[in-house]
C-alpha cells in the first residue's frame, strides 16, 4: 500500500462532526467551557438553517459594512511586475478590497455574524482578544450597534503600540483591559479572554477574531468570512468570464485567507498561496507556524504551533501585530498537509517594501498584514504567463500601521 | 494491581476523614528546590500530591499558579526534570500517590504513548489534563489506560446531568470537582452549592469525589471534607512558595499541617 492521505470527495465538507479537519481542530478546552461550546454549536446549526438569520446578516453586510466591496484590477502594480518579468510573463493582478469595509478590514464580517449569534443565545456581554486592535475595534463596533457590553483584552505592549485603536475602542464604548501576563501580546490576550470567559460563561459570549479556537469557531468564522470568496467568484466571472488562476492572502490565524479560499477549494485549477509572516527570517524571530512549527494543542485546537521540544509555546514575531501569533487556524494546517494550499513565508523587510510600493503605485495604503500578500504576488506573478490572473486579498487598510512603518524606516513623525 | 490512589482513599475513609490533596508546580522556584517542598507536603500530612507540569500558556489558572509556571520555566525546568522529580519522589515515598496535572501540549508533544510510558516508569499514579475534555479522549485516554495510569476527569458547575455520564465514561482514580466556574485560586464557591454538587456526583459514581478551586483555609477544607472524599488545595500553597522561594519548605509544611489537622476528626462524631 502507498502512504497516501485519503481525501474526502469535497474539500469543502470539513470539519467532521467532532470539529476535526483531518488531524487538526477539535475542542481542547476546560470542562467548564464544554457545555457552552456544545450549545454554541447547536445555536449555530439552527441559525444556518434559518433563512431569517442569513437575511439579517446579509442586510447588515450591505447597509452597515458596505458590501459588496470592489474587485479592483491593479493595472499599475501589474505593469510594474511585467516591467521586471521576462517577455510574455507577469500575471494580471486584482485586489479584493476588504480594506474598504466599515472599520477598515475583513474582521467586521465575522463580528456581525457572531454578534447575531450572541443575541440568539441571550448573551448581553461580549468579549474579544485583539493584537493590533483591528478585531477589537470591529468587536467594539458591533457591540455598540447591538447595545451589548464589551470588554477587549489586549496585551499591555500592544496597548502602548496601538494607542489610536485603543482610543477608538473606548469611543465605541468598550472597556480595554491591558493584559500583563506572559509576553503581554496577542496570545496572552487570548489566554486572559479565555480566563474571563470561563469565569463568566453564564452571561458572556466570546467573539474569537480568527478561524481558530475550539470547534465550532474555526468553521463558524470561516463561514462568516466566506463572503470574501463568494463575492470574488462572482466579480471575477463578471470581469474576466473565468475563475482566477491563483488566490493569495496573508495568514496569521488565517480568517481572511480561509474566507477567500474556501469557496474555491473544489476548483482544482485555482491555485492558492497563504502568506505567513517570516519576521526577521525563518532562522531568526518569526511567526510562520507552518514553515517553522509543529503540530500541537493551544487555545482549544490542535494545529501547527511555534513551540520547543517540550511543547512550550515560543514567542512569535512579525512587524505586523495582526500576524504576531504562534499558531494558525486548523483548516490551514490541514490544507497545508494535504497540499491543496501552498504557504509561503514573507519577511518584515519584504512586507515593508511592498507596503510602500502599493501606496505609491496604486494610491492604496495596505495593512502590513496585506502587504505580506502583495510581496508574495510580486515574487510569484513574474513567473506566470501574462494571461494568468491573480487575486490578492487586500484584507485591511494601513492607516493603523503608519507609526510602525515610520519607525521601521527611521522617519520622525 | 497495586493502586496507591484507591488504597489511600480507603485508608482516609477508614479514619473518618477526607483525603488532603495538595498541589505545587514542579520546578517552582527551581528544580533543585522541589524535592524539599514535596517532602514538606508529605510531612505536613498531605495524602495525595498533585505535581503541576508548567506550561507557557496556563489558560485555566489564575495569577498564583500562572506565575508559578513562569517562575519554573524561567529557571529552566524541562519535562525530563519533572519525570526525574516524580521518580525520586516515588523512591522516597513508596506509598504516597502522585498525580501529574497540566495542559495537553507539553504532555502530548512526543506522543501519548511516550507520555504514558514515562508516567508509568516514574511511578506516577494519575494524570489530570486540564484541556482534554471527554470529547478528545482519544488523544490521551487510551495510552494512559494501557499503561495502567489513571486519567482523572474534571466535573464543573456547568457539567449538567445530561453531560455527566460522558465525563464519567473513562474516568478513573477519582473525580475532581471544580467547585467554581472559573480559574484556579480566585473565587470561592458557596458551601451549600458544593454540598449539593458533591451529593449529585456521588450518586452518579463510585469513584471518590475530590473538591478543588478556591479552597484556601483550614476552615474551608474542613467544611468541604465533611461531604467530599478529598479536598484539593493549590494556589494557597503555591503562594507560599512564591513568597519564600527555595526556603519555602518549612512554611509549606506548617500550612499543610494546619489543613491536615482541620480534616482530622478531633472528637468521634457518632450518628445519633
Amino acid at each position: 500500500m502507498t502512504d497516501t492521505i485519503t481525501l474526502p470527495n469535497s474539500l469543502r465538507s470539513q470539519p467532521d462532526a467532532n470539529g476535526h479537519f483531518g488531524a487538526f481542530g477539535g475542542r481542547y478546552v476546560a470542562e467548564t467551557l464544554m457545555p457552552l461550546i456544545l450549545d454554541l454549536e447547536k445555536v449555530y446549526r439552527a441559525a444556518k438553517d434559518d433563512p431569517s438569520f442569513e437575511e439579517e446578516y446579509d442586510h447588515l453586510l450591505k447597509h452597515y459594512v458596505g458590501r459588496p466591496n470592489p474587485l479592483y484590477y491593479a493595472s499599475r502594480l501589474t505593469e510594474a511586475v511585467r516591467a521586471n518579468a521576462p517577455t510574455g510573463k507577469g500575471a494580471k493582478i486584482y485586489l479584493k478590497r476588504e480594506e474598504l469595509n466599515h472599520t477598515g478590514a475583513h474582521k467586521i464580517n465575522n463580528c456581525i455574524g457572531q454578534a447575531l449569534l450572541a443575541r440568539r443565545m441571550g448573551k448581553k456581554k461580549v468579549i474579544a482578544e485583539t493584537g493590533a486592535g483591528q478585531h477589537g475595534v470591529a468587536t467594539a463596533t458591533v457591540a455598540a450597534l447591538f447595545g451589548m457590553e464589551c470588554k477587549i483584552f489586549m496585551g499591555a505592549k500592544d496597548v502602548e503600540r496601538q494607542r489610536p485603536n485603543v482610543f477608538r475602542m473606548k469611543l465605541l464604548g468598550a472597556e480595554v483591559i491591558p493584559v500583563t501576563s506572559g509576553s503581554a501580546t496577542l496570545k496572552d490576550s487570548m489566554n486572559d479572554a479565555l480566563r474571563h470567559w470561563v469565569s463568566n460563561v453564564h452571561d458572556t459570549f466570546y467573539i474569537i477574531g480568527t478561524a481558530a479556537g475550539p470547534h465550532p469557531y474555526p468553521e463558524m468564522v470561516r463561514d462568516f468570512q466566506s463572503i470574501i470568496g463568494k463575492e470574488t467568484r462572482a466579480q471575477i466571472m463578471e470581469a474576466e468570464g473565468r475563475l482566477p488562476d491563483m488566490l493569495i492572502a496573508p495568514v496569521g490565524g488565517g480568517s481572511n485567507a480561509i474566507g477567500m479560499f474556501h469557496p474555491f477549494l473544489d476548483d482544482p485549477d485555482v491555485a492558492m498561496i497563504g502568506v505567513e509572516a517570516a519576521g526577521e527570517g525563518l532562522t531568526g524571530k518569526h511567526a510562520a507556524s507552518l514553515a517553522g512549527g509543529a503540530s500541537g494543542i493551544l487555545h482549544g485546537n490542535r494545529t501547527y504551533l511555534l513551540q520547543d521540544e517540550d511543547g512550550q509555546i515560543t514567542e512569535a514575531h512579525s512587524i505586523s501585530a495582526g500576524l504576531d501569533y504562534p499558531g494558525i487556524g486548523p483548516e490551514h494546517s490541514w490544507l497545508h498537509e494535504i497540499g491543496r494550499v501552498k504557504y509561503m513565508p514573507i519577511t518584515d523587510d519584504e512586507a515593508l517594501a511592498s507596503f510602500q510600493k502599493l501606496s505609491a503605485l496604486e494610491g492604496i495604503i495596505p495593512a502590513l498584514e496585506s502587504a505580506h500578500a502583495i510581496a508574495a504576488a510580486e515574487q510569484v506573478a513574474p513567473t506566470m504567463d501574462a494571461d494568468k490572473i491573480i487575486v490578492i486579498n487586500l484584507s485591511g487598510r494601513g492607516d493603523k500601521d503608519i507609526f510602525t512603518v515610520a519607525e521601521a524606516l527611521g522617519v520622525e513623525m | 494491581m497495586t493502586d496507591r490512589l484507591s488504597t489511600r482513599f480507603a485508608t482516609c475513609k477508614a479514619q473518618g476523614r477526607a483525603a488532603l490533596i495538595t498541589f505545587v508546580t514542579a520546578g517552582d522556584p527551581d528544580v533543585a528546590a522541589t524535592p524539599a517542598i514535596l517532602d514538606a507536603l508529605v510531612a505536613g500530612g498531605a495524602d495525595i500530591i498533585e505535581l503541576g507540569m508548567p506550561f507557557t500558556d496556563p489558560m485555566a489558572d489564575g495569577p498564583a499558579i500562572e506565575l508559578a509556571n513562569l517562575r519554573s520555566l524561567g529557571s529552566g525546568t524541562k519535562t525530563k526534570h519533572i519525570f526525574a522529580l516524580a521518580a525520586e519522589f516515588r523512591a522516597r515515598h513508596p506509598d504516597t500517590p502522585l498525580v501529574l496535572m497540566g495542559y495537553a501540549n507539553p504532555m502530548l508533544v512526543r506522543g501519548s504513548d511516550w507520555f504514558a510510558d514515562q508516567c508509568k516508569a516514574a511511578g506516577v499514579d494519575g494524570v489530570i489534563c486540564v484541556d482534554a475534555p471527554p470529547e478528545e479522549d482519544a488523544e490521551i485516554g487510551p495510552a494512559l489506560r494501557g499503561a495502567g495510569v489513571h486519567l482523572i476527569r474534571l466535573a464543573t458547575p456547568t457539567t449538567d446531568t445530561a453531560r455527566l455520564p460522558a465525563v464519567l465514561q473513562g474516568a478513573s482514580g477519582f473525580l475532581y470537582y471544580v467547585s467554581v466556574a472559573g480559574i484556579t485560586g480566585k473565587q470561592q464557591a458557596a458551601q451549600a452549592n458544593i454540598d449539593m454538587a458533591v451529593g449529585r456526583l456521588k450518586a452518579a459514581t463510585d469513584l471518590p469525589v475530590a473538591v478543588g478551586f478556591g479552597v484556601r483555609t483550614p476552615e474551608q477544607a474542613a467544611a468541604i471534607g465533611r461531604i467530599a472524599d478529598g479536598v484539593v488545595v493549590g494556589s494557597a500553597i503555591v503562594d507560599i512558595v512564591g513568597s519564600h522561594g527555595d526556603a519555602a519548605a518549612p512554611f509549606v509544611q506548617q500550612f499543610v499541617a494546619a489543613l491536615s489537622g482541620a480534616l482530622t476528626p478531633k472528637i468521634q462524631e457518632t450518628a445519633a
